[in-house]
């Protein structure tokens, strides 16, 4: 827990940097509560990609526990902001694990260059180390290159590879992969799939179809349907998760390159308004770069002042 | 959940429309409104806020013109300004006296720099440039490997050194390649990078230097959020850039990305990427991505100009049809005409919120094609205009001798008028097709 505390405090240094300030200045101004001083706070929401509806249900709520705690000096009611934020991040939460398959299929969906194939690495690596032998399918076969990425990535994690030809149906690919994990004694098996827009209907169709097979070719399957969503991603993320569950039922989020100076803000609304778990975060470009969320070390990060996690 | 806000601009317009003259209330309540419009399509909170500031002084001090309905003047002043922020002229690619001009492509990890790079020299080579490319991406795993497989579909060179690290090398020797094959362009592909990574940060100042570029184009995804603002000040700070194109814009992102880089660098937007085939590249234009960022198109304007042409009872049978879903090619007809009393079709369609004029994008139809319209239309019998599914090659090859065009005219008509029955399916559901002709029911 301690060492992935500092890996998400390091990876979101940038966020803290401006999040955090943000909500510094906030509760650190002089003077007492008053409408300037919740419309502040709305702001360093709203930079940090929370989105305004989600913006104005935490500051609403946050407004009505202060008023009803009568507190009217800003530092007194820093608490309940860590309060309202944990508890929405808390929706986000992963409550309970997927339900294991043998193989354990995961199908990996997304738009275009957020991090699926680089995260499908990280997961290969994690569970690599788990000793649990993965698969990785090569169900991407439109992008250029996009074998030979997977295959290196492959490599890297010390993962078997599905390979595929250009154009080829992804579908039967994914198919083909469930029955070489079952020849090959697998017991994760990984599914890239090309980057798609979420308003693309063929598109969106195809990825339903991957869906529809995997489960023929192994009941139950897929287990895991994880959405990788970019964390420089805006408001359109609400779309993302709500397009994509429609056609795949995603169990749950990664959210990657976190490490960036992105807020990932989006997630509070993800939270707040949809209700799908996050599972992961993306912090780098190596295989190690993948931490487990938690919505409280989460929180902290987000709300806690620079230079006040070093004890953790 | 954009539908809604539009909606809600959209009654917000409207109500101030039934006034006489605008009030500093009215224009402050109506800006919010903007101002929340903004900020759901992602522009960032401090550029949203100065613009609105900018706005409000500016629609303060505006006399009301007769001709205008204080609504109409009010989104005309939102949208001048909008337009004005996001460069009124369309910037151009760099081509420079000397060959290669030199372009480098820089950017944040998978915002579609390597796509952009060979969508950009397929234009190119349509021009009948000579175009090299340079694979200088050294991190990212198969990188070369993508931009040679790009590369050889269009048929344009690529300069790479497999397992090369150093990327100021490698970029410069391509250089001295392109100057050998004479080629007009270099175009360098380099690796994504975070602003905040320094070493990164400096290896593309030595990119920089060894390629002395004519122009640094900064590839932006289009549906990136508040980050837009830092991503592209630091990016500007570190290597100046002179332009910035946004990519994956085809889908229903508002793109306020396109007015936050726009805000802190200054710099025009070149191109919007819109798919990911290689020709999905267009130039980028100011009034649309305004309306697209309002996310209410230029409603009212449409909806009063309708008001002002279409015969209502007509629009409001036409409304009751596609609401049962029996958009038929009569009703293709008949909206033909219709719209031609409007004004250019072209026009209106990008008036219609959503739409932006893209999901029509192919229904070139002018003034004088609805005539050739009409006459396909009109050779055909009244089952098939109600059952179009059943036209098959040799009923087509009939209705194109009848109509005196050709079975290529019938065919095309089929697929935009299936297109547009699909859009207003598409509409219907979004609510908004209906909304803009309630006004007229
Ligand atoms: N900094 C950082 N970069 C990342 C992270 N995850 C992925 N990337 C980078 O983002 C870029 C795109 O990653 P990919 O894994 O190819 O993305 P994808 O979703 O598979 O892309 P498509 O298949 O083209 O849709 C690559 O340059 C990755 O190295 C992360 O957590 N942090
Ligand atoms: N839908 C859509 N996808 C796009 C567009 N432009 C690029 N892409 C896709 O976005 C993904 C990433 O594009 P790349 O060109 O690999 O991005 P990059 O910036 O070179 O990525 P790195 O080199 O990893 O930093 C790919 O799947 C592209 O096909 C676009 O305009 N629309
Ligand atoms: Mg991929
Ligand atoms: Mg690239």
């Amino acid at each position: 827990m301690a060492t992935l505390w500092k890996r998400v405090v390091d990876g979101m240094r940038k966020t803290r940097a401006v999040f955090g300030e943000g909500l510094q200045q906030v509760f650190q101004r002089s003077g007492k509560i008053d409408d300037s001083f919740y419309e502040e706070l709305e702001e360093v929401l709203l930079g940090a990609d929370v989105g305004l509806e989600t913006a104005v249900s935490l500051r609403e709520r946050f407004q009505r526990r202060v008023r009803e705690a009568g507190v009217s000096e800003p530092e007194e009611a820093r608490e309940f902001l860590r309060e309202v934020v944990t508890e929405t991040l808390a929706r986000a939460a992963a409550n309970d694990a997927p339900e294991r398959g043998s193989p354990h299929v995961i199908l990996i969906v997304g738009v275009n260059g957020v991090g699926k194939t680089t995260s499908i690495g990280k997961l290969a690596w994690h569970y690599q180390q788990a000793g649990l032998r993965p698969l990785v399918v090569a169900s991407d076969t439109y992008r250029a290159a996009a074998l030979e990425q997977l295959s290196i990535w492959a490599e890297r994690a010390g993962a078997e590879l599905i390979r595929s030809k250009p154009g080829s149906d992804p579908a039967a690919v994914a198919y083909d992969g469930i029955s070489a994990a079952r020849a090959r004694g697998c017991g994760v098996v990984l599914v890239d799939t090309a980057g798609r827009l979420q308003t693309n209907r063929n598109l969106m169709a195809e990825l339903s179809k991957i869906h529809r097979v995997l489960g023929k070719a192994e009941p139950g399957a897929p287990h895991e349907v994880l959405l990788v969503l970019d964390a420089t991603i805006g408001q359109n993320a609400l779309s993302q998760a709500s397009l994509f569950s429609e056609a795949v039922e995603v169990s749950g989020i990664v959210l990657a390159k976190l490490d960036g100076s992105a807020r990932g803000g989006v997630i509070l609304a993800i939270a707040d308004r949809l209700g799908i778990p996050v599972r992961y975060v993306g912090l780098g470009e190596t295989l190690e770069d993948l931490a487990e969320f938690d919505p409280e070390t989460f929180a902290r990060a987000l709300l806690e002042p620079p230079g006040r996690d070093a004890q953790n | 959940m954009f539908e809604a806000l539009a909606g809600r601009l959209e009654e917000t317009f409207s109500r101030l429309r039934g006034r006489g003259k605008l009030s500093p209330e009215n224009i402050r309540e109506t800006l919010r409104e903007v101002r929340r419009a903004l900020l759901e399509a992602d522009v960032n909170y401090k550029v949203a806020r100065d613009f609105i500031r900018q706005v409000e002084g500016r629609a303060l001090g505006v006399t009301v013109l007769r001709s205008l309905s204080p609504g109409q003047q009010l989104v005309k002043v939102v949208h001048e300004a909008l337009v004005e922020l996001l460069g009124g002229e369309t910037a151009q690619l760099a081509e420079s006296a000397e060959i290669p001009t030199r372009i480098l492509f820089v950017g944040l990890q998978g915002s579609g720099k390597t796509t952009t790079v060979a969508k950009v020299a397929a234009r190119l080579k349509k021009q009948g440039k000579v175009v090299l490319l340079g694979a200088v991406d050294v991190h990212r795993p198969a990188a070369v490997d993508q931009l040679q497989t790009l590369g050889s579909g269009i048929g344009a060179q690529v300069y790479a050194e497999p397992g090369e690290r150093d990327a100021a090398g490698v970029a410069r020797r391509g250089w001295e390649q392109a100057r050998k094959l004479g080629a007009d362009y270099y175009l360098v592909d380099t690796a994504g990078r975070l602003q905040i990574d320094e070493a990164m940060m400096a290896e593309l100042a030595q990119v920089r230097a060894a390629v002395d570029p004519h122009q640094i184009l900064l590839v932006v995804d289009g549906l990136t959020g508040q980050e837009a603002v830092a991503v592209s000040e630091a990016f500007h700070e570190r290597l100046t850039l002179a332009g910035v194109v946004l990519t994956k814009m085809e889908g229903d992102g508002r793109g306020g990305a396109a007015l936050s880089t726009r805000a802190a660098t200054g710099v025009p937007i070149l191109f919007v990427g819109t798919g990911e085939g290689i020709e999905a590249l267009e130039p980028f234009h100011p009034a649309g991505m305004a309306s697209r960022i309002l996310g209410m198109g230029d409603v009212l304007a449409l909806v009063e100009r309708a008001q002002e042409t279409v015969d209502l009872e007509e629009a409001a049978q036409l409304q009751t049809r596609l609401a049962k879903e029996e958009f038929t090619l009569e009703h293709f007809l008949r909206q033909m005409r219709e719209v031609r009393k409007m004004g250019p079709l072209e026009d209106l369609i990008k008036l219609i919120p959503g739409l932006g004029g893209k999901a029509l994008k192919n229904v070139a139809v002018g003034e004088k094609d609805i005539g050739r319209v009409e006459a396909i239309v009109l050779s055909m019998t009244l089952h098939e205009r109600r059952r179009p599914e059943i036209l098959n090659g040799s009923r087509r090859k009939r209705i194109a001798r009848g109509s005196g065009t050709s079975v290529q005219e019938v065919n095309r008509l089929l697929r935009d008028f299936d297109q547009m029955r699909r859009m207003f399916g598409r509409l219907r559901k979004g609510g908004k097709l209906p909304n803009a002709f309630q006004g007229l029911s």
